[in-house]
């Protein structure tokens, strides 16, 4: 894998923090008509659940979106080389809908820090009155089981996939999302599969400057480098309560350390400082 | 002649315990039937940002004829599960009546 596809440090913490990430118009638009066109002729074919993904989508155009260099350094940043499928869908939001789908997180309840990923593809454009999916940034380490969240109708901070055609949008299995409501008289169509990790996900991404990037262990996190590790962990979303936006903080924390290995990781000594506990033999920092 | 009362429903996530504290997150149910509401209905831009919140505190919810119904309780953290997050914790609810 060309280091140059793989996400950077200030993108993985960007993810870590925030639970997406984002790329317009990534896609060229002959493999956005293509899969349109499989789409509309019901031809997308996945696989068994567990399948290696290198070996799904032969001979379509769903593969030759995999596998644009962009795209497979994406997939293996966050799950590896060679994640494994886990299913995917072709959702449809119907003409002039009446109202949009509740606020959930897909599948169940998923408290591990191993992570899957869900690759969302939006292949034509999507002006704001035909909705696009909407999420919660910062919502990915929240403890929710599906749609309990559903009567979440608004929230500061909210981001609606309003996009041009060809736009990927990688999520955290945990973030909150929706399809918003569709008020054009055309279908809305968005492709996602979902992956999963089958290889510890550490530093699987381009870390180069890992350490100029502040991922070192730091007392306080006074950083005013928006592009700086310890930054982009330590801001909080415009939702966060004041106190439980804290312990999103240290949620995130827990996730960096996981993907670094550095267990001496942290951001405002937070975790440190729980930590440190001389009666049981371990000296404090 | 009997007047016909319908109950308008708010729900606002507040920033703390405080009811005058900063909305975070706000829905809206009308049983008048004369407005709906749903997921997103905010979101105002095309850059997929969010319109303004209907009040930037729950004290100015009362302010404006909305009445308060619902607390959320103070409830410590179940044991073992101290720094994990889950639903907003803030949420108060209020109601207003409307003639129909």
């Amino acid at each position: 894998m060309d280091k140059a596809y793989l996400l950077n440090n200030e993108q993985m913490a960007t993810f870590v923090a925030r639970g997406f990430l984002r790329f317009d118009e990534l896609v060229p638009d002959d493999i956005n008509q293509a899969v349109m066109a499989e789409i509309d002729a019901g031809s997308i074919q996945g696989a068994p659940a567990g399948t290696p993904l290198s070996q799904c989508y032969q001979d379509s155009s769903i593969r030759k979106l995999l596998d644009m260099p962009e795209i497979q350094g994406i997939i293996h940043s966050l799950v590896g080389a060679d994640p494994l499928f886990d299913h995917d869908a072709v959702h449809v939001r119907e003409p002039n809908q009446g109202s949009a789908q509740g606020m959930h997180a897909d599948s169940i309840i998923d408290t591990r820090l191993d992570f899957d990923i869900q690759l969302m593809y939006f292949p034509h454009h999507i002006p704001l009155e035909m909705g696009g999916t909407l999420l919660l940034p910062g919502s990915h380490y929240r403890r929710v089981n599906e749609m309990d969240i559903a009567r979440y109708q608004n929230m500061l901070g909210q981001v609606s996939m309003v996009c041009k055609a060809g736009t990927i949008l990688v999520l955290h299995h945990g973030i909150w999302h929706c399809g918003r409501q569709n008020k054009t008289n055309q279908k809305r169509y968005m492709f996602k599969v979902r992956l999963n990790p089958q290889e510890p996900q550490v530093k699987l991404w381009n870390t180069d400057g890992l350490e100029d990037a502040g991922g070192s262990r730091e007392l306080y996190a006074g950083h005013k480098d928006e592009h700086d590790v310890q930054y982009i962990l330590s801001k909080f979303e415009p939702w966060f309560e004041n106190a439980s936006g804290r312990l999103e903080i240290v949620n995130r924390t827990k996730q960096w350390r996981f993907l670094t290995g550095d267990d001496n990781f942290d951001v405002h000594y937070w975790l440190s400082r729980l930590e440190n506990k001389p009666s049981e033999g371990r000296p404090s920092a | 002649m009997t007047t016909k009362q319908r109950q308008q429903v708010l729900v606002l996530y507040l920033a703390t315990s405080a009811l005058d504290s900063g909305v975070k997150g706000w829905s809206m149910y009308d049983g008048t039937g004369k407005d709906t509401f749903t997921t997103g209905d905010a979101v105002s831009d095309d850059a997929g940002g969010v319109s303004a919140a209907p009040y930037s505190t729950g004290l100015d919810a009362l302010r404006d004829g909305w009445r308060v119904i619902q607390f959320p309780q103070l409830t410590p953290p179940y044991p073992g599960e101290e720094y994990s997050t889950s639903f907003m914790k803030n949420e108060f609810i209020f109601e207003r009546l409307e003639v129909v």
